[in-house]
């Protein structure tokens, strides 16, 4: 179908982004790459008051190393993401699930700060961040915000972030030498949102902590630590199901007309023993 | 409603209109533009029928608002027939039979163009991959691929 009508501003700024949004009220939406808000448009499944488009913000696109922090700012596409050199060294766990996102001409436009705020359950960089321990930088009226990844997703499409507060970054503790991460996802075709997905950040080694943030499987991504000397323990043991057990001991997914909760659940199973054994691999 | 002016490159020569905000940009090549290479199929994103080139990436015209692509160029199917890799395409996908009632053609080309320009050499995975989210409900892809698949062979480089 065609767009509903709205009104339509282009910020120069991230301060002109908040102003806009404050002035145009409660019922306007920002408009970044496009490719979730769009398609809502056309099925008029949204009907925002105003766009406020903050595409030209160039300041908000690119990706930084700074003092073991990797900053990525909130328009950096899912493209650039897939090529950037930076993110491949120090954020592992994005470079291999950014090619479970979509496809390359949603790619090029979808952006990672798009991502984080409409907070799609199945969406994969939402449970990344969480598994990351990323902080999520928020600019409003009142400045600069910083939020916990596990603070920042409160439910199915709802984030904290006030109406007039826009993403502007996240930034992302980098990968140390003997860190492990793996990510998958299951999906009936290649590029739709997951049945049921899972990453795993293994950090600080033998003495550190596994955490399991899965997707597609609950209203937001949940993080569940487990100790790496009791799950090395246990699949050393041949006891996998028990890790497996307590990585999804919290889940109980919603059926859908098309997915039972017992096959999402079954598929979150599959998939943790299948990571488990990936980043697990020489260790255990 | 109000409109607002846009300026743009389209297909090498410059664009100046009065456009809604809700227009689309395939839309708006369609009906102002009389650039009907652009196909609109679902409309909001999954068939990939209205790829074309933004900026020089592979966009789906549906999901990118006239008034976004204000200052950017804009490359479709009907701006890319002059060069070679295209023409190697569409004469693949002719002897190939790669197409039956060519609704997904133009995107396909575009879509598979852009795959071989980054990545000459790509096996048929990866060009099943790239190819995933353009849907053509004739062939089942494998001419498609077959097409692709052959014209990579035809770049230098390709392994003997």
């Amino acid at each position: 179908m065609k767009n509903p009508k709205f009104d339509y501003e282009r910020a120069d700024s991230v301060e002109d982004a908040v102003r806009l949004l404050a002035a145009a009220g409660p019922d306007a939406r920002v408009l970044a790459g496009g490719q979730s808000l769009l398609p809502t448009l056309a099925a008029r499944l949204s009907a925002p008051s105003a766009l406020i488009d903050i595409g030209g913000v160039a300041a908000l696109r690119g990706v930084a190393f700074n003092g073991g922090v990797l900053r990525i700012g909130a328009l950096t596409r899912h493209s650039d993401i897939l090529r950037d050199p930076l993110v491949a060294r120090h954020a592992p766990l994005l470079a291999e699930a950014v090619h479970h996102i979509a496809h390359p001409a949603i790619r090029n436009r979808g952006t990672f700060g798009g991502s984080l705020a409409l907070a799609d359950p199945a969406a994969e960089w939402p449970a990344c961040v969480t598994a990351l321990d990323a902080t999520i930088v928020a600019h409003g009226p009142s400045g600069e915000r910083r939020i916990a990844a596990a603070d920042f997703f409160q439910g199915v499409y709802t984030v904290d972030l006030a109406e007039n507060e826009i993403i502007v970054a996240v930034d992302i503790p980098v990968a140390a030498g003997d860190d492990r991460f793996a990510f998958d996802e299951i999906a009936r075709r290649r590029g739709d949102f997951a049945l049921a997905g899972l990453a795993i950040a293994w950090r600080g080694g033998a003495g550190g902590r596994l955490r399991f943030v899965f997707l597609g499987v609950g209203d937001r991504p949940e993080p569940v630590d487990l100790a790496a000397e009791t799950v090395i323990g246990r699949i050393a043991g041949r006891r996998m199901e028990d890790v497996v057990g307590e990585a999804v001991a919290n889940l109980s997914p919603s059926a859908d007309p098309h997915v039972s909760s017992e096959y999402r659940l079954h598929l979150a199973r599959v998939l943790c023993a299948r990571l488990l054994n990936r980043v697990m691999e020489g260790r255990a | 409603m109000s409109q607002t002016p846009i300026s743009l490159i389209v297909n090498g020569a410059r664009v100046s209109a009065l456009v809604e905000p809700r227009l689309t940009l395939a839309d708006f090549l369609r009906q102002n533009l009389d650039l009907t290479g652009v196909h609109l199929g679902c409309e909001h994103g999954v068939c990939g029928a209205c790829t074309m080139l933004l900026n020089g990436d592979i966009v789906r015209g549906c999901c990118v608002l006239a008034v976004q692509a204000h200052g950017g160029e804009v490359t479709t199917i009907e701006g890319a027939d002059g060069d070679a890799l295209t023409r190697a395409l569409q004469s693949a996908f002719h002897e190939r039979n790669a197409l039956q009632c060519g609704f997904c053609s133009p995107a396909m080309v575009l879509t598979a163009r852009a795959l071989l320009q980054e990545n000459p050499h790509p096996t048929r995975e990866e060009i099943r991959d790239h190819l995933s989210g353009n849907y053509c409900r004739c062939t089942g892809y494998q001419a498609i691929v077959d097409a692709v698949e052959t014209v990579s062979r035809q770049l230098e480089g390709a392994p003997a």
